[in-house]
Parts: C-alpha cells; sequence; structure tokens
C-alpha cells in the first residue's frame, strides 16, 4: 500500500477483441490500472463485463484467434509483458504471476495427485530438486490451511472437497513466491462458510506474505470485506475506481449507485421493494462510441450516445490513483 | 401479508419428511447404504406465505422441493398439498393434482426446449391439461407473458435469443400457465447477474399479491431470503436445523449453525465488514451417506458438547413460532449451567477475526 512506491503491476490501455461471426466483440475496451506493492485490488462487474479477459489478456492465455489483444503496456516490473517472447510469458505466469480460478475443478488435473501438481513449479520455475519440492510442497499445503499436510499430498483432487481444492490452487498459485496473485471469481463457486474460511485465509497471507493481489468478483460483500481499492467494470471497460471506504460511501457512477441500491441487506433496514437496474447487459459488438451504460441509466443525455466519457478524476488526484469516474454526467451535473 | 397468529390451515404440510438415495456396489450391486439427502423434516406453509429455504450446496433443499411436488417417489413421512396427501396419489389423481403445484428452475437455459418457441413452452401445460382450443390458448398465452413482462412480439421467438432474466421470465409464465396455487422456486435467481436479480424477484411478489401465490423459495442468498421470505427454515446435511420468522431469525439466530451461516455472509459495507465478529466453521459438511452419530452438526458446531455426539436432537417449539433442532435449548442441564459458558469456552476455537 505504500504510496509513491513504484507499483508491482501497471497496465495500461489493454484492448482486447474478439473476431466472432457476429462481427467483433470489444471486450476490453482501454483498461488502465496498477497494482501497487502489497495492494489488494478488488475488480467487480456483472459477469460479461471484460473482468476475467482482462486478466487473461495482460498474462497470454487467451488463444487466438478468437481473441486479439490490439494494444496497451502491461508493466511487471521493467518488462512490457505484450512485447516478450512465448517463452519469457510461461516462466512468467509460472514464477511472478499466480493465478486462482473460479472452478477448482476443472483447473486442477485429476489424474495427478495434489502433491505432483504443487510440486511440478517448484521443479520447473525454482529449480528444486524433487525431495526438496515435496517438502516445500507440504509446508505450502499446510499453509493453506490443510490438515495432515504431508500425507495429504497423495491425495487426487477429487478426495477433496471443493474449499480444499480451492486452498490447493492457492497454493499452486503462491508456489514460486509470485509478485502479483491474480484470483479470478475464486469463492464464487462456494458455499458461505467455505468462503469465509478463504477470505480469512487470503488475509492471513498477506500479512505473512505481502504480495500484490488482484481479487475478481461480482460479490461487492467480499469486495467490502477484503479489497482495499476497488475497480467496477461495465461494459468491458472502467466507468469507476476508489479506494474501497470512498466506493462504498460516495459512489459517483450512476451504474455503481444503482448496484449499491440494488443489493438487499442482511442487518440494514428491510426495503418493500428491490430497487432495480432496467434492461439487460451490453451487447459489446461494434466499437464503443458511447457510454456502456447509456440504454440502462437514468441520467442518460445526448452526449451519452455519442461520446464515450473518459475517466476523470473527481477529487484532484491522477486518475488511477485517487476516485475516478467515466461519466458524462458526473462531469457535467454532478461534479461540474 | 400473514398473520401467523390466526389460525388458518396451512396449504402444505410436511411431516418427517425423508428421501434416501440408495447406493449400490461391488459387482453385485448390492445396496450397501444410502445418501440420507433429506431425513425428516417437518414444516407447513401458510397459503399466500413464502417460505425460505436457506443452506449450503448439497444440505437437501432441491430434493425436500422436488419431493414436495413429488417428482420423487419418498422414502418416509407424509406431504399435504391443500388437503391432499400428494405422497401416495395414484398416476390418473397425481396428474390431476399437477396444475395446483408448479416449479421455477435454476437453470432457465437448461430447463427451456431449445426447439420450442416462447409460445410452445408457456402453452405447453396447457395443452397437458386442458382441451382448450387454439384462440383461447394463445388468449391465455398472451396474458401470461403480459403478466410477466415478456412483449407479445416474441412469442414465435425461440430461447436462445433471450437474455438470462428473460429466459427465468418464461419459466415462470410457464408454471404459472395453470394458475397454481403453490409455486417452488429452486435458486430462481442465482444463475442471474446481480442487476437483473432485483428485476426477477420484484416480479415474483407482484405475482404472489395478484394472484395469491404461496412460495417455496430455496436460495443460498440469505440476503435476498431475507428481502422475499416471511419465514425461513435453515437446513443442514438433509435436517431442519431451525425455522423461524424472518425477523427474529436475522435478528437473533438461536441454533449455532444459522448463526454461523448468517455471520459468514459479507456484507457491503466496508466498516461493518472489518469490525463484524465472525464465526469461521472449521472443516467441510460431513457426507449425508455417513452422517454423524449425533447431531448433524457436532463436527462443525462451535458449542458442540457430550450428549450432541450420541442423540439427534429433534425441532423443537423453544420461543412462540421459532424452532430449533439443538440440545443447547432441549437439555436442560446444558441449555442452564453449561449453556452459557459452553459457548463462551467454544467460541475461542470457533471465533476469530
Ligand atoms: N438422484 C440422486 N441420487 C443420489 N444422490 C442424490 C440425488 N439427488 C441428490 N442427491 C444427493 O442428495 C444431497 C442433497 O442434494 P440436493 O440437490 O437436495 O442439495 P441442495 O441443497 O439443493 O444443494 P445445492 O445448493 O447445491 O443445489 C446431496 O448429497 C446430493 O448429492
Ligand atoms: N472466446 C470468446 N469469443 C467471443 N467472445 C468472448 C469470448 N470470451 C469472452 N468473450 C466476451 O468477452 C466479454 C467479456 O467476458 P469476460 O471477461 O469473460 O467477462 P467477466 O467479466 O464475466 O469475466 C463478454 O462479452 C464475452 O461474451
Ligand atoms: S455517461 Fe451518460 S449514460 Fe453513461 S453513465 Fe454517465 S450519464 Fe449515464
Ligand atoms: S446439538 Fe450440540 S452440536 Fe448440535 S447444534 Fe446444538 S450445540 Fe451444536
Ligand atoms: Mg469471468
Ligand atoms: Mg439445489
Amino acid at each position: 500500500m505504500a504510496d509513491g512506491a513504484a507499483p508491482v503491476l501497471d497496465v495500461r490501455g489493454l484492448k482486447t477483441v474478439f473476431r466472432t461471426r457476429g462481427g467483433e466483440v470489444h471486450a476490453v475496451n482501454s483498461v488502465s490500472f496498477h497494482l501497487n506493492p502489497g495492494e489488494l485490488l478488488g475488480v467487480v462487474g456483472e459477469s460479461g463485463s471484460g473482468k476475467s479477459v482482462t486478466m487473461m489478456s495482460l498474462i497470454g492465455l487467451l488463444p487466438s484467434p478468437p481473441a486479439d489483444v490490439r494494444g496497451g503496456t502491461v508493466m511487471l516490473g521493467n518488462r512490457d509483458l505484450l512485447k516478450i517472447s512465448a517463452d519469457e510469458l510461461r516462466d512468467v505466469r509460472g514464477a511472478k504471476v499466480g493465478f486462482v480460478f473460479q472452478d477448482p475443478m476443472t483447473s486442477l488435473n485429476p489424474v495427478f495427485t495434489v502433491g505432483n501438481q504443487i510440486m511440478e513449479p517448484l521443479i520447473r520455475h525454482m529449480g528444486m530438486s524433487k525431495k526438496q519440492a515435496q517438502v516445500r510442497a507440504a509446508e505450502l499445503l499446510a499453509l493453506v490451511g490443510i490438515p495432515d499436510a504431508a500425507a495429504r499430498l497423495k491425495s487426487y483432487p477429487h478426495q477433496f472437497s471443493g474449499g480444499m481444492r480451492q486452498r490447493v490452487m492457492i497454493a499452486i498459485a503462491l508456489a514460486c513466491d509470485p509478485d502479483v496473485l491474480i484470483a479470478d471469481e475464486p469463492t464464487t463457486a462456494l458455499d458461505v462458510t467455505i468462503q469465509a474460511q478463504i477470505l480469512e485465509l487470503v488475509k492471513d497471507l498477506r500479512q505473512k506474505l505481502g504480495m500484490a493481489i488482484v481479487w475478481i468478483t461480482h460479490d461487492l460483500g467480499v469486495i467490502a470485506g477484503i479489497a482495499d481499492r476497488v475497480m467496477v467494470m461495465y461494459g468491458g471497460q472502467v466507468v469507476e475506481q476508489a479506494p474501497v471506504k470512498d466506493l462504498f460511501a460516495n459512489p459517483q457512477h450512476p451504474y455503481t449507485r444503482a448496484l449499491l441500491k440494488t443489493i438487499p441487506s442482511l442487518t440494514g433496514e428491510r426495503e418493500a421493494r428491490l430497487q432495480v437496474i432496467e434492461g439487460q447487459p451490453p451487447i459489446m459488438t461494434g466499437a464503443p462510441a458511447a457510454c456502456p451504460f447509456r440504454d440502462r441509466c437514468a441520467h442518460a443525455f445526448a452526449r451519452c450516445f455519442v461520446e464515450n466519457p473518459e475517466r476523470r478524476a473527481i477529487d484532484g488526484c491522477e486518475v488511477g490513483k485517487g476516485h475516478d469516474v467515466a461519466c458524462h454526467w458526473v462531469a457535467e451535473v454532478a461534479h461540474a | 401479508m400473514l398473520d401467523v397468529a390466526k389460525p388458518i390451515t396451512p396449504l402444505v404440510q410436511v411431516r418427517g419428511l425423508k428421501m434416501y438415495f440408495p447406493i449400490y456396489s461391488g459387482i453385485l450391486r448390492r445396496h450397501t447404504g444410502d445418501v440420507k439427502a433429506v431425513d425428516g423434516v417437518s414444516f407447513d406453509i401458510m397459503p399466500g406465505e413464502t417460505l425460505g429455504l436457506v443452506g449450503e450446496s448439497g444440505c437437501g433443499k432441491s430434493t425436500v422441493g422436488r419431493a414436495l411436488l413429488r417428482l420423487y417417489e419418498i422414502t418416509g413421512g407424509t406431504v399435504e398439498i391443500n388437503g391432499t396427501d400428494v405422497a401416495t396419489l395414484g398416476t390418473e389423481d397425481l396428474r390431476k393434482a399437477r396444475p395446483q403445484m408448479q416449479m421455477v428452475f435454476q437453470d432457465p437455459q437448461a430447463s427451456l426446449n431449445p426447439r420450442m418457441t416462447l409460445a410452445d413452452i408457456i402453452g405447453e401445460p396447457l395443452n397437458e391439461h386442458t382441451d382448450w382450443d387454439g384462440d383461447r390458448k394463445l388468449a391465455r398465452i398472451y396474458e401470461l407473458m403480459d403478466a410477466v413482462g415478456l412483449n407479445r412480439r416474441f412469442a414465435n421467438r425461440f430461447p436462445h435469443e433471450f437474455s438470462g432474466g428473460q429466459r427465468q421470465r418464461i419459466g415462470i409464465a410457464r408454471a404459472l400457465a395453470l394458475n397454481p396455487r403453490f409455486i417452488v422456486c429452486d435458486e430462481p435467481i442465482a444463475a442471474l447477474d446481480v442487476s437483473i436479480q432485483a428485476q426477477v424477484v420484484n416480479l415474483l411478489e407482484d405475482l404472489q399479491e395478484k394472484f395469491g401465490l404461496t412460495y417455496l423459495f430455496i436460495s443460498h442468498d440469505l440476503s435476498m431470503v431475507r428481502h422475499i421470505a416471511d419465514r425461513v427454515a435453515v437446513m443442514y446435511l438433509g435436517r431442519i436445523a431451525e425455522l423461524s420468522p424472518r425477523d427474529a431469525l436475522y435478528a437473533r439466530p438461536l441454533h449455532p449453525y444459522a448463526e454461523a451461516l448468517l455471520s459468514a455472509v459479507p456484507e457491503p459495507d466496508p466498516t461493518l465488514a472489518r469490525s463484524r465478529q465472525r464465526i469461521i466453521l472449521q472443516g467441510d459438511v460431513p457426507s449425508p451417506a455417513n452422517p454423524p452419530k449425533g447431531c448433524n452438526f457436532c463436527t462443525r458446531c462451535p458449542k458442540v458438547f457430550d450428549l450432541c455426539r450420541q442423540v439427534k436432537p429433534e425441532l423443537a417449539e423453544v420461543e412462540p413460532g421459532r424452532f430449533v433442532a439443538c440440545h443447547l435449548y432441549s437439555d436442560p442441564t446444558a441449555a442452564g449451567s453449561t449453556g452459557a459458558s459452553t459457548a463462551n469456552e467454544h467460541n475461542q476455537q470457533g471465533v476469530s477475526l
């Protein structure tokens, strides 16, 4: 969180397009964000808003075609991940950036033991011997809270519960002590009591290891509990970005405002009727020349239909560093 | 909407419901055990009421819903809907009873036949259960489309041309076709985006008001259940842990599992989220094929004591209208002298943060 320190990850103007028979899908449209050392950046947005494609693009995990990462820079330290060779990128993925995906069953290989899968990156990227890797793998499994870790290395994924498999995925992602951990909806498939265990684990690991984390979710409750900063995505774009408390206390973008109102509360006043956001999420074909939220926005005016708003700070900070929002109404009316 | 104090007859009455799925193993496929998906569940639902059914994946919620509609042949117990014992009806009587009870499913994609038009899908139950002519059916289909907010122009389109929220509306229209009194909504919003969930929930509430519907609303979203349900049943491993009026449950859950479950829900409020005392349960839910001998929750309960490992607690009314299955409330020694201190002592292991 150290302000002023160089970010570990700095993404600028990332653009990803899918070529489909129905035309080009602009899945990620000029997305910029950075990640400070030790920071947890929460990414929220509804399904199809571009959260996963953003993260997969920056680490070269999208098959091309149909994907085409068209522009931008992705600086990890002093290297641009969009410019390095496929071999280098593979090393980065194994050793510098750890990944955890939504469904732990599809991302673990059912025919190898859990131990083998944790040891593999240790042997490949850290140059450990099999013996060393085994010791480290047991440590990692214990670190993520699996009891009797050394013995459980011999288990196969199907012998673990969903929550345990997600812990294994986290162990693998942490194996090479990465600078950045990217977690894409890691608890969405889990029950709330198991989710609570994983969130607790992550808080604990952050204190122990101090790595920077990108945490993708559509659950604002999860974000509220663990993020330092939040980036809200809609229609392939970052529409708002702010420190977590600002975002919840002082949401600016009409989508963020509406979203916060539409979720019922567990402890607060019980509303007689839920607020709704009318309409449907956008279909992202065609170049985005207008605000992606225009058809559902209560504040939309003429300009919104002809010009895609840029992110502007509302607090005088540089865009990305404080609270910024991409909305003509906020710029012209709310914060004129 | 509902005054529980008034002596009205329940529309749905479930007693001792059991649904076991047999496990066969070995080359002789011998019956070696059972998955006790639902193991002795009792509750009532009043006319016009929404009963929320919550609990973690695999605890038996869908099985309860399906058993109520006789989509399974149940292992034991009784299910009465509107005075008829659904569980024992013969084929023809069951067919006649079907229109009264309907289901809305989680995955609107999977539950709609991709080759049928929207009008065919909504009209299908009318074909099966009425001898109406085409005009009358079409009029009813339009009426239903209006009721759920689907434009009549869409009548000849196919499911894949619709969004998730719209597909859920199609499923709801079909469920309404025969004027049911009782609808099991099995995770009707789980597959939808947050911004679309509220649209569907509001629709379900409007329809309930308009047609006097009674709902069993199955969900793992405890905030949404608080919004829509009048009373809530919390299930754990095939049994009901607590059944209480909504406000009472959310304000002060009595069963240790209900308490832990509610405390695990992330609240969208950074200050609250970081200050709240959370109960982090250890371990996982045991297998329903091999539940613990005593209380089903005893392997994870922060307040467990000796009796819990020996005897299954029965669901009992511990406060007016509040039903709890836990020895803390039934065993005088536990609830009185040791109850409070046990709770404290075990909080140390169960609570972190
Ligand atoms: N046809 C079946 N055969 C065998 N076991 C079954 C069958 N249907 C359900 N079960 C088992 O019964 C238990 C309860 O399942 P059920 O589908 O009712 O859970 P649920 O509470 O609806 O879970 P979810 O929240 O995941 O939908 C689970 O252990 C499940 O694996
Ligand atoms: N292989 C693909 N081909 C075409 N479009 C795709 C493909 N993968 C993703 N998309 C589109 O990209 C957009 C963003 O998707 P994604 O990043 O997965 O969203 P989410 O925010 O749910 O993670 C969506 O419109 C999606 O339909
Ligand atoms: S730019 Fe216009 S349409 Fe977009 S969110 Fe702002 S007011 Fe609404
Ligand atoms: S009966 Fe015992 S184990 Fe079960 S919930 Fe009550 S205190 Fe916990
Ligand atoms: Mg995704
Ligand atoms: Mg279910």
